[in-house]
């Protein structure tokens, strides 16, 4: 576990709040630990599975090298990337995870960059497993957890974490969010293994019948004063998203 | 209208007066105050500076020198984690002559993660080359980062600045600020040897044996000018604007038989103490060190002297007691304190004073009461 | 030297009551530092500031230990919170609270300055403002002048209903 949000809702010493054993490290070193600590089991014949558990900013930015190392490797572990946006444990500065036209206290004007595509990225290294998930779906996310841990090899999850301090709205309104991100298409739910992409249903649904994206944006902070420019573009790339994900998609 | 201000806040406005080309700066806790705040001002038109959003510390230096050998002004901004992951791009600014300023909110090194006060960061980087300062008040900390910037663009300097202020303490702490109308007390940017198609240079590429040597000499030969490069922007700072900075700040040591030697916030606690000191009979003054890098010639003649280290140099000591002991060929009574975020209060500091023990060194909070 | 704990929630403005309060003093001539102390918590977790006044510079930057005043901005964080810890004696509580309020030994002042703040509808993400109306009740207890809270919320504030605010808590404010 990398600096970020849960390493400080960890808990302060000499207490903890998770009961598995959690290896804290440097923010951009999580997966070269990771790797460090498979390794060791792996020579051991040891079973214990080995979690990277990292933020946005943790994973896309300073992450990023370590996590497309040991995902060259071949690394068994599983990577999960709890995704909120932007620097959420330091007050929310932008990520290159922020998606584009969203307030930070780096980007007070708005993001003038999109999101980077790090599941693109993860894909082109060729794992045995990688998968979308929503905190909204809960289900959806265990069953994928499970799945990608019956696999040998690197897998990545890749969870949207929506935020109420960093996105600028009230806090129950959170799961309703989330759902929204999914159905106005702006989030796909999806997974691949080895290579074979399966869309989930809530997305399935949301590619055929999308909510307006404009419903998702009004209700966070974040995306006040959004202006009309900004927002074609973000449909624009979500409907090239959908384009990329549709025909790659493995039919059944 | 009276200013109120934080540390960050302080850096932060005093930055935009110096109006750097590109500030690369990466957040980390507490010194994100200070990049939003320099993001806030670009957004708002009150800065013409590119911002660059790097993706970790070692990028936000490597694009600092970058800027700086192309000739532009540049400002970052960091602490402990971060200044680490820098380290090896902070010898390159330095190795390279860049006058790379930056400010450095002092905090605690990993693991376990401590965002409060700590001074180990910086002190990791003192063989590097960097000019290294420590400021105590929120007026200090802009002062400062205006002198930092006329200092390191000397043509007799050419050396990074780091401006070093306690995490939280006094990142986080209002106090009053007068701003002032710099006006040309930083003269504009001009760096020689910058990076020209028309006259192509390579810089930093192999150097063998014969001439690596007169490249490190030649930066230590700057390093020592800058003193007198420091004193003289000290004293011009002073007849501008009105308030002096020496090497170090001197409280009540003048017919002092101890002196209590500190860096940052705990030099100005000290002072308390000071005063209790003397009310009960001790001769005691405060010295507290500003400049650390180049490293001043103190005058403790005739006096004893307790030196408390925020900091701590594993198998050997605290280094600013040892740094004294060197320098000074004197005996000091070496306190450990403030690792951490340690609290640190003016009675533990008379304290350390009534019970000093020339020679020893004293971890406060582990040892017994002396 | 006058030395005020303030206690109140993250996300209540406790931060900028203790930055209005030393500015305040500013302008009422004195010298002031404020300062929040964070622990590792975040939203929603008892926060506390401190706030010296002097005439002399202040040099001490460590936490204050024996206040002249505790400011209790959410009545709940008593529950977890020993907000009365350290107070001198002789010393004085002001609570933000529809009820009148006692502690035992202690001066105690209580205004609502919550009711005040929603009359007004001062309201944002859901939290009534109480940084700006308590400088109204704290000017009315002595600590610094009406004058100066006002030209300290209008330097802060452009929203005239935070001075209002101010001038409310201040009248409501019983001695």
């Amino acid at each position: 576990m990398p600096a970020g949000c849960t390493a400080a809702f960890q808990g302060i010493y000499p207490k903890t709040a998770f009961s598995v054993p959690v290896v804290n490290i440097a923010f951009g070193a999580a997966a070269a630990c990771a790797s460090g600590i498979s390794s060791l089991y792996k020579a051991a014949g040891k079973k214990t599975r080995v979690i990277v558990y990292a933020g946005d900013g943790g994973t896309l930015d300073i992450g990023l090298q370590a996590m497309s190392g040991a995902f060259e490797r071949g690394t068994d572990f599983l990577y999960i990337c709890y995704d909120n946006e932007a620097y959420g444990n330091t007050g929310m500065q932008r990520s290159s995870a922020t998606p584009l036209g969203a307030k930070t206290t780096t980007t007070p004007g708005g993001k003038p960059e999109g999101k980077k595509d790090i599941d693109a990225i993860i894909a082109a290294h060729r794992p045995p497993y990688q998968a979308t998930a929503c905190a909204s779906y809960p289900q959806d996310l265990f069953r994928k957890v499970e799945k990608a841990l019956t696999f040998r090899g690197p897998s990545f999850i890749h969870v949207l974490s929506p935020c109420p301090p960093g996105w600028r709205y009230s806090a129950e309104k959170t799961v309703e969010i989330g759902k929204l991100a999914v159905k106005s298409g702006t989030w796909v739910l999806y997974e691949r293994e080895h290579g074979k992409l399966t869309i989930s249903p809530p997305s399935k649904a949301a590619m055929k019948q999308p909510v307006p994206i404009e419903e998702y944006l009004s209700l966070q902070g974040r995306f006040k004063g959004i202006d009309a420019d900004t927002v074609v573009h973000l449909k624009e790339e979500i409907a090239g998203q959908h384009r990329e994900l549709t025909s790659r998609e493995t039919k059944p | 209208m009276k200013k109120i201000a934080t540390g960050n806040k302080a850096i932060a406005e005093a930055v935009r007066q110096v109006r750097p080309d590109v500030v690369a700066a990466y957040p980390i806790t507490p010194q994100s105050e200070i990049v939003e705040t320099i993001a806030d001002f670009v957004a708002g038109g009150q800065l013409e500076s590119q911002f660059i959003p790097v993706e970790s510390e070692h990028s936000a230096m490597a694009a600092c020198i970058g800027a700086s050998i192309a000739g532009g002004r540049t400002f970052t901004a960091t602490s402990s984690q971060g200044l680490l992951y820098m380290h090896e791009m902070t010898n390159w600014a330095a190795g390279a002559r860049l006058p790379v300023v930056m400010a450095n909110v002092n905090r605690a090194l990993a693991p376990g993660w401590n965002i409060w006060a700590e001074h180990t960061d910086a002190i990791q980087e003192r063989d590097t080359g960097w000019l290294q300062v420590w400021v105590a008040t929120v007026q200090e900390a802009y002062d400062t980062i205006l002198m930092a910037f006329r200092i390191a663009e000397h043509n007799r300097v050419l050396l990074p600045v780091m401006v070093n202020l306690d995490g939280f303490t006094l990142s986080h702490i209002m106090q009053p600020l007068d701003t002032v109308e710099p006006g040309d007390f930083i003269p504009p940017i001009h760096l020689p040897d910058i990076v020209n198609p028309k006259n192509p240079v390579g810089y930093g590429a192999l150097t063998g044996p014969a001439d690596y040597f007169r490249f490190r000499w030649e930066i230590e030969r700057s390093m020592r000018d800058a003193g007198a490069v420091i004193t003289e922007t000290q004293k011009e700072f002073a007849k501008r604007f009105g308030r002096t900075y020496g090497f170090t700040e001197d409280y009540r040591c003048e017919d002092a038989d101890v002196v209590v030697i500190s860096l940052g916030t705990l030099g100005k606690e000290a002072e308390v103490a000071i005063d209790n000191l003397r009310s009960e009979g001790i001769r005691a003054g405060s010295m507290r060190l500003r400049w650390f890098r180049p490293f001043p010639q103190l005058d403790l003649a005739g006096k004893e002297v307790v030196v408390i280290d925020r900091n701590y140099s594993f198998g050997f000591g605290g280094v600013i007691a040892h740094s004294i002991r060197s320098k000074n060929l004197v005996p000091v009574f070496s306190v450990i304190a403030g690792l951490g975020g340690q609290e640190v209060t003016y009675d533990d500091i008379a304290d350390f004073v009534r019970n000093r023990h020339s020679g020893e060194e004293f971890w406060f909070g582990v040892n017994d009461r002396v | 030297m006058y030395e005020i704990r303030i206690h109140s929630r993250g996300g209540q403005g406790g931060v900028t009551a203790a930055r209005l309060l030393a500015t305040a003093a500013l302008h009422d001539g004195n010298n002031a530092t404020a300062c929040p102390f964070y622990g590792a918590e975040r939203r929603g977790a008892p926060v506390v500031s401190f706030v010296r006044i002097d005439e002399c510079p202040i040099k001490i930057y460590s936490q204050i230990r024996t206040p002249d005043m505790v400011v209790i901005l959410d009545e709940s964080v008593i529950d977890t919170v020993d907000v009365l810890q350290g107070l001198k004696k002789g010393g004085r509580v002001f609570i933000n609270s529809p009820r009148t309020r006692g502690f035992a030994g202690f001066t105690t002042y209580a205004t609502d300055l919550t009711g005040i703040a929603l009359r007004e509808d001062l309201v944002v993400a859901g939290s009534p403002i109480l940084n700006t109306p308590v400088l109204g009740a704290l000017a009315k207890i002595g600590i610094v002048s009406a004058g100066s809270v006002t030209t300290a919320i209008r330097g802060m504030f452009t929203d005239e209903r935070n001075a209002r605010v101010a001038q409310e808590a201040y009248a409501e404010t019983k001695l």
